[in-house]
């Protein structure tokens, strides 16, 4: 049934069930294409993060000394900003999708959200790698420098960590996606604005750091990629896990999500006759 | 018909666009909009400059199962959107399209390739797009390879595909889809004519096999040997729809008419607020006034010029034969440079020689074009048939070839 409108709640998640094997698809082109002409391949999904850790354990190392806690400031930032990178590339590749797959989506039919969802696991793939790299880091400082942290009940929260902050950012991603098919200049404002939002995030500095009750913790804290990244530090330092950190984002992770669903499909319709 | 049921059911669908811009708002202009007045989805927002266009209006019709319905119409006449709608790439602006069972469409051959992928990994890509389950497309694997006819080039990355390569193998993967509707566009005018002559065929099989095709196509020869029934669309209108040989016969009859001349009123003339076509006419330059290969053709375009004074305006006579090949382009400034525009009535004239034209009928387009752009485009303005000149030598039966030029020749 092609219809001019459709209730606003109507979505095509059914249907994009039925298209799985399209989503695993894209995702396999995602990284085969990505890698296929590179000589190092997926080792620069790697290298990147790794050595921006050292950058930042170099530079703090020099400003700030014991704000790292007892982990070896390498792995302190790495577990910072490998979920960080998740997060910013998943908004940033998902809000770009319906501009990119322009020529599809004007030629065939497929359950738009499609995309995304594949843009997103295909970007979880490499993180999953780079979550990997760390443990093999880890185990290296255990055995050379004694370090104790790591491997610690706190691992269990890892799937529901990764769960959340997928959640948010194709969340934001589809919220996004919608908007950048109408204005493209969107999709810079938006790789800025989440660049930025990283330094009001504990990814750079434990949340320990900031003095409880103070204005710009209650800033911090409203940002809900806050208590996630406190609960990946924990999950991958072994420290102590603050549970209650995670009640709030679980929330706006769902909200996010609905909202970014519900607006996505509202401009998809029309998408074809805009681009 | 009776009994049969109806697979596709469209009910009064309209299709609005705007033209000119294509809804490039800025950001600034829609929060604007929030936070001024008006709304955000007000239509004048941004928009300034465009034009309304019913690229569909009040479309009805029934298709039953197993029937194979060609579309014809000319350019612009909404033959693309109608698909468009069928393949749920866009929706109607107002009424209802109702489907029963799996579409699948080909508006373009080879949709989703990705140059990098090989061409094995490209199959299973584009038969997920087209909505193929991997099940589906490992059974049918062996058969798209023997259509495409790619088998040695498997491994190799599609970038290296010469353009027929890839052709094939998009319409192979396609092919071998088993939809309830099949919805195909002029995917023939590419390709070698054997393959096209192979994706008739497979076509004819999916229908023969009790499944639906719709079939858009310029070329009324595959329309008439595929199809049992035909919808004629004129600027966005269902103008016809029938048994194909009535419908073939009618729209032929009506874009082949001779039509020497056109004249249009000031407020439904051609054109945009600064450029209006008035009126035009095509004529033989001889004393009998009959169209004849051997006598000079003039084309005359009456213009109202209602605020260019510059010399950028350009135009382009575009000549079709009967069959919708364009025979020739000719453009004004190519011809004769630019200079200055005056404001108010303008005449301008065109010549085509003798001996350059073949008998047979010729459509004229013409095109006017502002800043190297389409300014506006009046489709099929005239018509006229062009009969054999006295002519020397032996030959007495019709001479092929959209043109006949009388070359130099030397002995």
């Amino acid at each position: 049934m092609v219809e001019a409108s459709s209730p606003w709640w109507r979505t095509e998640l059914g249907e994009v069930w039925e298209y799985r094997d399209l989503v695993l698809l894209l995702v396999r082109r995602d990284l085969l294409a990505t890698y296929k002409q590179s000589v190092l391949g997926p080792l620069w999904q790697v290298i990147q993060p790794v050595l921006t850790a050292l950058v930042f354990a170099v530079v703090f190392g020099f400003i700030g000394r014991g704000q790292v806690g007892d982990a070896p400031p390498v792995l302190f930032y790495m577990a910072g900003i490998v979920p960080w990178m998740f997060f910013a590339n998943v908004i940033n590749r998902t809000s770009q999708t319906l501009v990119w797959n322009a020529a599809l989506m004007t030629k065939v039919y497929f359950p738009r959200l499609v995309a995304p969802l594949a843009t997103t696991l295909a970007t979880m793939v490499g993180f999953l790698l780079q979550l990997l790299v760390f443990g093999v880091m880890a185990t290296v400082y255990h055995f050379t420098d004694g370090y104790g942290g790591a491997i610690g009940l706190g691992l269990v929260a890892l799937p529901v960590l990764i769960l959340l902050t997928a959640m948010l950012a194709l969340g934001l991603g589809l919220f996004v996606a919608g908007l950048t098919a109408r204005y493209r200049d969107l999709g810079f404002l938006v790789a800025f604005g989440v660049q930025l939002l990283m330094y009001a995030s504990p990814v750079i500095f434990p949340l320990a750091m900031i003095p409880e009750g103070s204005k710009v913790r209650d800033w911090i804290v409203l940002n809900p990629m806050s208590g996630i990244i406190e609960g990946f530090r924990s999950a991958l330092l072994g420290t102590p896990m603050d549970w209650s950190l995670l009640a709030y984002p679980a929330m706006m992770a769902v909200v996010i999500l609905v909202l970014g669903l519900v607006i996505f499909q509202r401009i998809q319709r029309s998408f074809a006759d805009v681009i | 018909m009776s009994g049969a049921k109806h697979v596709i059911e469209a009910r009064g669908v309209h299709k609005h666009y705007r033209l000119g811009v294509t809804d490039h708002r800025t950001l600034g202009d829609t929060i604007a909009a929030l936070f001024g007045r008006g709304h955000i989805s007000d239509p004048a927002i941004g928009r300034v400059g465009g034009r309304d266009f019913w690229a569909l209006r009040d479309v009805s019709f029934n298709i039953h199962q197993g029937e194979v319905v060609g579309v014809i119409g000319r350019n612009g006449a909404g033959k693309s959107t109608l698909l468009k709608l069928l393949s749920r790439i866009t929706r109607p602006t107002s009424g209802s399209i109702r489907m029963r069972g799996r579409v699948s469409s080909l508006l373009e051959v080879g949709t989703g390739f990705h140059p990098e992928l090989t061409g094995l990994e490209n199959i299973h890509l584009n038969g997920a797009i087209l909505g193929m389950r991997r099940a589906e497309i490992a059974s049918k694997l062996d058969e798209i390879i023997a259509f495409a006819g790619i088998g040695p080039h498997l491994e190799t990355p599609i970038k290296r595909y010469s353009t027929g390569m890839k052709v094939r193998l998009g319409f192979a993967v396609a092919a071998h889809l088993e939809p309830e509707i099949l919805v195909v566009d002029e995917v023939l005018a590419v390709g070698d004519a054997e393959f096209q002559k192979r994706c008739l065929g497979r076509m004819r099989s999916v229908a023969d096999s009790g499944r639906t095709v719709l079939f858009v196509s310029h070329n009324m020869f595959s329309v008439q040997s595929l199809c049992s029934r035909v919808i004629w669309l004129d600027q966005g209108r269902l103008q016809e729809d029938g048994p194909t040989a009535e419908v073939v016969r009618s729209y032929l009859a009506e874009t082949n008419a001779p039509n020497h001349t056109r004249v249009w009123e000031a407020d439904e003339a051609p054109g945009t607020d600064v450029l209006r076509l008035r009126a035009v006419e095509v004529r033989a330059l001889a004393a009998e006034k009959a169209f004849l290969t051997t006598v000079p053709v003039e084309v005359e375009m009456r213009l109202d010029n209602l605020g260019i004074t510059d010399s950028d305006l350009n135009i382009q006579m575009i000549v079709h034969t009967e069959d919708d090949v364009i025979a020739f382009i000719s453009d004004m400034t190519e011809s004769i440079g630019t200079s200055l525009w005056v404001p108010g009535p303008t005449t301008v004239r065109c010549t085509i020689p003798e001996d350059l034209l073949n008998d047979g009928v010729y459509r004229i387009s013409l095109l006017f074009q502002r800043r190297g752009a389409r300014h506006f485009i009046v489709e099929d303005a005239l018509g006229f048939q062009v009969m054999e000149g006295p002519r020397q030598g032996a030959w007495f039966q019709k001479w092929r070839g959209a043109l006949r030029p009388r070359l130099h020749w030397q002995r």
